[in-house]
């Protein structure tokens, strides 16, 4: 696989990470602990290098009806500076990636694809867009992605940000974008900044250039004072994501698996106007009760020992397989094990006991309800 | 670089060992493994009384990220048990040389152990 580095490369160096293969990508995966950067991140801040992430640019007269076309949401019906989450879909309904699309203008979106899949999502987009007035641009190997997690998230960037334009940062919505001046490196800069996160905490996502990504990064690590931010790789990413109980793609979604299975059921507009790939079979899917009546359905779980599950690891019920764990770990912030799983639809009431086959040994564990971890506000 | 404790012998599965009174040895795992594990949330060790043979499984130890088998580096009964990093496992990797060792052995024969030297330069440790 090629090995990519992101422009922030040798700030991740100068802080002494230890860095990780993912997506194709060397990536800090911590930079101390990785328990201490997750506890900071749902205490004060971290400052996370996510430019592994794709970008694609869809502009056009057609832009909204092709992204309805080409992904499952109802792209066209969403207000200018909003992001959505969406997927895009094969025919047979299996989930190609998750995304975020972010609405910059009448004929403007951002498309944000999972670092692995980005070339995979601009190819299915290019191919998809045949018949479209529309123009694909792959701005992935350009862009660079730097976000602020965490309650203190705010306030920091606000330091770096004019006083008139202030509003625009505080008043942002989740799940939403503004174009933001950025002060850094002695000049000014407009940036898109979004009110998105992968953490459960409240929290930015800023996308820059590779030129002046690491002058963002220091910038903001200058105007944070003692104890306000840590770097933090990803390592503390998934487990914070986890913890949010927010799917990752290859562990919770894969091609093979659907949207039904994954929960995401509201997140395919069924009833949008027009076809759209993948509609048809994810329509017989839910049709036939996908993810509620039959197969299998992502739960989260609780651990009632001390041991956690880890992906791959058999789900049992009276001994018998009733289903894997995708993802799992002890939870730094609720101090239990917790775990997301497949089971078959008939286990997968919330207060179900099921064990897990840790390696010979079986634990207990609880269907529990989604997120393990929410926010107070 | 993980720090490479000149005084002790060290098993290619990166546990520790340190001789005291008579055959009695303290086992422990390596800054090399520590480092390697990430943060430690679970240790389960051998119990008291049982015997543990060199170059076996004799128990496991659980980081945020994985789980990884805990080997015994000699052969023996095992005559006391760490019980402060069952309870706070954190000890294992802020003090792996001191505070975080994990179990003794009454050893009866020793399985192949390398000197500090030599295990450090094999895993790129640092024995200063």
């Amino acid at each position: 696989m090629t090995e990519n580095y992101t422009a922030l490369y040798e700030e991740h160096k100068k802080l002494g990470a230890s860095f990780t293969d993912f997506g194709g990508w060397q990536m800090p995966l911590k930079y101390s602990s990785e328990l201490a950067e997750h506890h900071a991140v749902r205490k004060s801040a971290g400052l996370f290098d996510l430019s592994h992430m794709g970008e694609v640019w869809v502009t056009g007269p057609q832009a909204a009806e092709f992204l309805d076309y080409a992904l499952v949401g109802k792209i066209s019906a969403m207000a200018d500076g909003k992001a959505k989450y969406s997927l895009i879909c094969q025919e047979d309904g299996g989930i190609i990636d998750d995304l975020i699309v972010y609405r910059r203008g009448a004929e403007k979106f951002l498309v944000v694809p999972n670092a692995g899949n980005a070339k995979v999502v601009a190819g299915a987009l290019l191919e998809r867009a045949a018949g479209f007035d529309v123009v694909v641009e792959d701005a992935s190997a350009s862009t660079s992605l730097i976000a602020v997690q965490g309650p203190l998230a705010e306030a920091i960037l606000l330091r770096l940000v004019p006083a008139e334009q202030h509003e625009l940062v505080t008043g942002l919505k989740y799940y939403a974008a503004v174009e933001v001046t950025f002060l850094m490196a002695g000049s000014g800069q407009d940036l898109l900044l979004a009110r998105t996160g992968y953490t459960g905490e409240d929290g930015f996502e800023i996308f820059v250039s590779n030129e002046s990504a690491a002058a963002l990064w220091q910038a903001i690590t200058a105007v944070a004072e003692e104890g306000e931010l840590v770097p933090a790789g990803l390592a503390s990413r998934d487990s914070l994501r986890l913890e949010a109980g927010m799917p990752l793609y290859g562990n919770e979604l894969s091609r093979e698996g659907n949207p039904f299975a994954a929960g995401l059921g509201p997140v395919v507009a069924l009833s949008k106007e027009g076809d759209f790939v993948g509609k048809d079979a994810l329509a017989a899917l839910k049709a036939d009760g996908a993810g509620s009546t039959t197969g299998r359905k992502l739960v989260g779980l609780k651990g009632l020992g001390r041991r956690a599950g880890r992906g791959h690891y058999p789900v049992l019920k009276d001994g018998a397989v009733v289903g894997e764990v995708t993802s799992g770990q002890p939870s730094p912030t609720l101090g239990y094990p917790v775990a997301l799983a497949y089971v078959d639809v008939e286990f997968a009431e919330v207060g179900t006991a099921l064990d897990i086959d840790l390696r010979g040994k079986t634990e207990s564990f609880e269907v529990v309800a989604l997120p393990f971890y929410k926010r107070q506000k | 670089m993980p720090k490479v404790a000149p005084e002790l012998q060290y098993s290619d599965e990166h546990e520790w060992v340190s001789r005291g009174e008579g055959n009695s040895v303290s086992v422990g795992i390596s800054e090399v493994a520590t480092d390697a594990l990430g943060d430690i949330v679970y240790v389960d060790l051998p119990e008291v009384g049982s015997t543990v043979t060199a170059g076996e499984t004799c128990g496991e130890v659980e980081s945020t990220k994985s789980v990884s088998d805990l080997y015994s580096p000699v052969t023996g009964e095992v005559t006391e048990i760490n019980a402060a990093v069952v309870s706070d496992p954190a000890l294992i990797n802020n003090d792996p040389y001191g505070a975080g060792w994990l179990f003794k052995v009454a050893a009866e024969s020793d399985g192949p152990l390398l000197s500090a030297e030599e295990y450090a330069s094999k895993n790129g440790g640092d024995l200063s």
